[in-house]
C-alpha cells in the first residue's frame, strides 16, 4: 500500500521547532513534522497531546511562537486560516463549521462562487457542487438545505468543501467519529482516490483500526511533544497505545463487570409504556433497574438520541407514558426530569453540553446549580473542592477550575460534562455517546466510572454507536432500528455479533434474533 | 493595564473630559449651593442617568443574547401616564407607581415573545418600539402634557446634595450587581445568553431568565421615563426617550458586553453610559452644529468599539490577548 516513491520525493509541508504558547500553557514544544505528496499521514496521541493545535499551526488559526513552515520548500507564514487555503491547504474540522440554513451547494462554494457579471452564478454553482459531490460519490440535491441532512452526510459534505479549491493538502481533523462503517468506508475510498491523486493528506482519528487501515505513517505527540514516527506495518496496535498513552498496557486492563445483581423486588429506576413521538420515534417499552446499565445500540439515525431525549423529557411524547419508581410521571422539559434524579449527557457536546465563554468551574457545576435555584449559589469553598475532586478523578487537564471551558480539549470537554452531571448524584445516569471522539486512555476511565456508578447502585443508560464498547458494559442491551426498538439482548446473548445481526436483521427476521 | 476590558472605554472618557476642560476651563468645578453640588460633571451625571438606568436593564438582556429596542417607548408612555394622571388631579404618587406597573405589563408581553413564542428579540421588541409611541400619543391625546406638581419634579431634578436620578440609577445598578454576582443568578443569565440550548439541557430555566430580564428591562424603562418627564414637567410622547435604546445598546457594547450574549460587565456599562453622556456635552460644548450631532456621536463610538476588538489590540500590544480564548470569531456552529 505505502507508495515508497513517495517518502524520496520532497516534502509538501515541512514544519520544523515548531512551538505554541498561549498564556500561561504551551501548547506544544519544539515539534517537527513531515508531510509528503501522495501519502496520508496519521497523527495520533491522547487528548490534550498538541494534535489539534498542530493542525491549526499548520492552517494559520493559530500562529507559532517559534519555528518554521515550509510550504513546496518555501517557508510560509499563514496570518488567517483564508491565507493557508490560498495556499493549497484545506481543513474539515471534526464538528462540522458550516452554515446549516444555506443550501449543501452554497456551503460548498462559499466565498468561491462562479461568478458571472458580478453576480453570483446560481446554475453554475449547484452543477460545480453537483460535479464535486459526485466525486465523493454522494447523492444528494444540492439546492436542499445543509441542515437537513444528517449530520454524516454534513461531514461529507465538508469534504467536497475542502475538494472546491484545488487542495494539495488535505488536513482531516476526526472526520470520522459521526460516521458509520459504511459511510467511513465511503470516505477511504475518497481518501484512496486523492492520496493517488498526489494530495498529501493529514488524518487525525481516534479509531485505530481506521489509522491502521488507511495510514501510511504515523506520527505521535504526547503532552505537546513529538514522541516519534512509526509505520503501521512495523507497529502493533499495542505498541502504538502504550507510546501514545506513555504507559505500560496493564493499565488498560478491560473492564469486567457483568453484575446481575439487582433486586427484582423494587420497581424500576425508570419505566416507559409505548412512549413514542411522532416522526421521531416508534412506540417503545422499556425498564432501567438501579444499579443495572442498560445499553442502546443502533446506526447513526436509528433513534437513539430520539429515544433518550423522550426519556429526559427534553421532547414531549406524542404516545405512551413515563414513570419513575412506579410512579407516572407527566415531563415539562428537563428541569422536572432532573429534579426527578434523571441526568442526560447530550451526544451533541457544542451545541448541547458546552458553555463555552464560561469557567470549568461554572460549567461543571451548572447543573447542580440549576437544580439548587438561582438564590442560593454554590458556595465558592463546595464548589472548588467539587472540581477539583473530579478534576483529580477524571483527569482533566489543564487543572485550573478557572480556566475557559472554550480553552479545553474535545475530550477534556466531555470530561467536564460527564462531572456536571455526576456531582448531582442521579439516580438515572442516560450518557449519550459520552466517549465520541475521544482518545483510548480517556474511553477506558470514562467506561470504568460507568461500572463504579453501576456498583454503587445508579442506573446508567449507555449509548454509544461502538458495539464492542456498549457491549462491554452493559448488562442488556437495546437494540434500535429505523427509529424502532427492535430487541433486547441480556446474559449471554449480549456479544458483539448478536448486536450487529439484531442491527442489520430485516423486519421479518426480527423474532429469530430476539433471545 | 492595556489588556483590562475597561482600559480603552476609560481612556475615551478621561480624553472627553479632557476636551471639556480645554473648551470650558470651569468644567471641571464644582460647587456646593444651597446643599446641592453643581457644575459640569453633575451635569453628566444628572442627564446621563436615565441612559445608564436603561443600560443596566440593556446589559441583562444583552447578556441572555437579547436586544431591547422599545425602552425609549416604553419611556414615552410611562412619562404619558403619569403627566397625564397628575394634570387630571391626581396624586404624584399614584401616578408613578400606575406607570411602573404598566411598564412592567410591556415588559412582560416583550418577554412573552422572545421566551414564550421564541420570536427573535429584535423583531419582537420592534413591535412596541413602533406601537408603543403611538400608545403615549393616545394616551396624551397627541398634546405635551405639562405638570407642576413638587414631588414629581423630584425624581428627575430634585437634589439630596447629588441629583436624585443619578442616586437612583447609580442604587439600581449596586443593586443588579449585588443581585446578580451575590446569588447565581449572572451565572445562570450568562449561561443561558452563551448556550441557551445546553443551559436548558442543565435544568437551567431558561424561559423565566429570558422573561424577567425583559420585564426589569421595562421597569428600568419606566423609571428612567419618569425622570425624563420629570426634568422637564412635561410628557412629550413625541420626544420623549428618543433614540435612547441606541445610547443604551451604545454604554452596554462600549462597556464591553458582547451583543452575542454571555459574559457581561455592569461596571462597563456604568464607563460607557458616562462615555455617551459626556460625549453628548462635549458635543454641545465644543459647538459642533445641532445637525451633525449623531454623525459625531457615531464617529467617537466607532473610534472606541475599533480600539476594544481583539484585531487592534493585537496590533496595540506585542502579542495576542488572551490566546483563543476570549477571540470571539464570528464561527458558525452546526446546529
Amino acid at each position: 500500500m505505502t507508495d515508497s516513491s513517495a517518502r524520496s520525493a520532497d516534502p509538501v509541508v515541512d514544519m520544523r521547532g515548531i512551538t505554541v504558547e498561549f498564556p500561561g500553557v504551551r501548547a506544544l514544544s519544539d515539534v517537527d513534522f513531515q508531510l509528503f505528496p501522495g501519502e496520508v499521514h496519521a497523527l495520533m496521541g491522547e487528548n490534550g497531546a498538541g494534535k489539534s493545535t498542530l493542525i491549526k499551526a499548520l492552517t494559520g488559526v493559530h500562529r507559532p511562537t517559534s519555528g518554521e513552515i515550509r510550504l513546496h520548500g518555501e517557508p510560509v507564514e499563514f496570518t488567517a486560516p483564508v491565507r493557508a487555503q490560498n495556499a493549497g491547504i484545506s481543513t474539515v474540522y471534526q464538528e462540522v463549521n458550516l452554515c446549516p440554513n444555506l443550501s449543501v451547494a452554497e456551503n460548498i462554494l462559499l466565498g468561491r462562487e462562479p461568478r458571472r457579471l458580478g453576480a453570483i452564478d446560481v446554475r453554475a454553482c449547484r452543477t460545480r457542487a453537483a460535479r464535486l459531490l459526485d466525486r465523493i460519490g454522494l447523492s444528494i440535491d444540492p439546492g436542499s438545505a445543509l441542515g437537513s441532512h444528517p449530520i454524516a452526510v454534513q461531514q461529507l459534505v465538508a469534504i467536497a468543501r475542502a475538494l472546491a479549491v484545488d487542495a494539495r493538502v488535505l488536513v482531516l481533523d476526526e472526520p470520522t467519529s459521526s460516521l458509520d462503517t459504511d459511510e467511513v468506508a465511503e470516505l477511504f475510498r475518497i481518501m484512496r482516490v486523492l492520496r493517488d491523486e498526489g494530495v498529501a493528506i493529514l488524518f487525525v482519528s481516534h479509531f485505530l483500526e481506521q489509522v491502521y487501515e488507511i495510514a501510511d505513517r504515523m506520527t505521535v505527540l504526547r503532552n505537546g511533544a513529538l514522541v516519534g514516527e512509526y509505520l503501521p506495518d512495523r507497529t502493533g496496535r499495542l505498541e502504538l497505545v502504550s507510546v501514545m498513552l506513555g504507559r505500560e498496557l496493564g493499565t488498560l486492563e478491560e473492564v469486567e463487570r457483568r453484575s446481575g445483581g439487582r433486586d427484582p423486588g423494587t420497581a424500576p429506576v425508570l419505566t416507559a409504556r409505548g412512549l413514542g413521538r411522532a416522526g421521531a420515534i416508534a412506540p417503545f417499552d422499556l425498564e432501567i433497574h438501579a444499579g443495572e446499565v442498560v445499553g442502546l445500540a443502533g446506526l447513526l439515525g436509528s433513534g437513539r438520541t430520539e429515544m433518550v431525549r423522550l426519556l429526559f423529557g427534553a421532547d414531549r411524547a406524542s404516545t405512551g407514558t413515563l414513570g419513575v419508581d412506579g410512579r407516572t410521571v407527566r415531563p415539562r422539559g428537563p428541569r422536572s426530569m432532573i429534579a426527578r434524579g434523571v441526568a442526560l449527557c447530550s451526544e451533541d457536546r457544542k451545541a448541547e453540553g458546552v458553555v463555552a465563554d464560561l469557567t470549568v468551574r461554572d460549567n461543571l457545576t451548572l447543573a447542580l446549580q440549576a437544580a439548587r435555584g438561582w438564590m442560593r449559589p454554590v458556595p465558592r469553598r463546595v464548589a472548588d473542592a467539587l472540581v477539583n475532586e473530579y478534576i483529580e478523578k477524571l483527569d482533566i487537564r489543564p487543572a485550573d477550575p478557572g480556566a475557559l471551558m472554550s480553552a479545553l480539549s474535545g475530550g477534556n470537554q466531555q470530561k467536564v460534562l460527564l462531572a456536571r452531571w455526576l456531582i448531582t448524584r442521579p439516580r438515572l445516569l442516560i450518557l449519550d455517546e459520552p466517549t465520541r471522539g475521544i482518545d483510548v486512555g480517556a474511553k477506558v476511565q470514562i467506561q470504568k466510572v460507568v461500572a463504579d456508578l453501576a456498583a454503587e447502585g445508579m442506573a446508567v443508560l449507555f449509548v454509544s454507536a461502538e458495539l464492542e464498547e456498549v457491549v462491554r458494559v452493559s448488562d442488556r442491551v437495546v437494540v434500535l432500528r429505523d427509529r424502532r426498538k427492535v430487541t433486547e439482548l441480556a446474559g449471554d446473548g449480549v456479544t458483539v455479533d448478536k448486536v450487529m445481526s439484531a442491527i442489520a436483521a430485516h423486519g421479518d427476521q426480527d423474532s429469530a434474533v430476539a433471545s | 493595564m492595556i489588556r483590562h476590558h475597561l482600559f480603552w472605554p476609560v481612556a475615551a472618557l478621561v480624553v472627553l473630559l479632557v476636551v471639556n476642560t480645554v473648551f470650558n476651563p470651569s468644567f471641571l468645578e464644582i460647587e456646593l449651593q444651597d446643599g446641592h453640588l453643581y457644575g459640569g460633571v453633575i451635569g453628566i451625571l444628572r442627564n446621563g442617568a436615565p441612559t445608564l438606568l436603561i443600560a443596566v436593564g440593556m446589559t441583562l438582556v444583552i447578556a441572555t443574547r437579547g436586544i431591547d429596542l422599545s425602552v425609549g417607548a416604553v419611556a414615552a408612555i410611562a412619562g404619558a401616564i403619569a403627566c397625564t394622571w397628575i394634570a387630571s388631579g391626581g396624586d404624584a404618587l399614584t401616578a408613578m407607581l400606575l406607570a411602573l406597573c404598566v411598564c412592567v405589563l410591556l415588559g412582560l408581553w416583550n418577554g412573552f415573545l422572545v421566551s414564550v413564542l421564541g420570536i427573535q428579540p429584535i423583531i419582537a421588541t420592534l413591535v412596541l418600539m413602533t406601537a408603543g409611541r403611538g400608545g403615549a400619543m393616545l394616551i396624551t391625546e397627541g398634546q405635551i402634557i405639562t405638570v407642576d406638581d413638587p414631588l414629581y419634579r423630584q425624581i428627575g431634578a430634585g437634589f439630596l446634595v447629588l441629583p436624585i436620578a443619578i442616586l437612583i440609577s447609580l442604587s439600581v445598578l449596586l443593586a443588579v450587581a449585588a443581585l446578580t454576582r451575590g446569588t447565581a443568578l449572572g451565572m445562570l443569565v450568562e449561561s443561558v445568553g452563551t448556550n441557551p440550548r445546553a443551559s436548558r439541557l442543565a435544568g437551567v430555566s431558561s424561559r423565566t431568565i429570558v422573561w424577567t430580564v425583559y420585564v426589569f428591562a421595562g421597569l428600568c424603562a419606566g423609571v428612567a421615563g419618569l425622570m425624563i418627564s420629570s426634568n422637564v414637567n412635561a410628557a412629550d410622547a413625541n420626544n420623549a426617550g428618543l433614540w435612547i435604546e441606541m445610547d443604551a445598546i451604545l454604554a452596554v457594547v462600549i462597556g464591553g458586553t458582547s451583543l452575542a450574549g454571555g459574559r457581561y460587565s455592569l461596571a462597563g456599562t456604568l464607563v460607557g453610559a458616562l462615555v455617551i453622556q459626556t460625549l453628548t456635552t462635549t458635543v454641545y460644548s465644543i459647538g459642533v452644529p445641532p445637525d451633525a450631532i449623531l454623525v459625531f456621536k457615531a464617529v467617537v463610538v466607532i473610534a472606541v468599539c475599533l480600539l476594544q476588538s481583539p484585531r487592534t489590540s493585537e496590533l496595540f500590544g506585542s502579542r495576542r490577548r488572551a490566546g483563543p480564548a476570549r477571540t470571539r470569531t464570528p464561527e458558525v456552529s452546526a446546529v
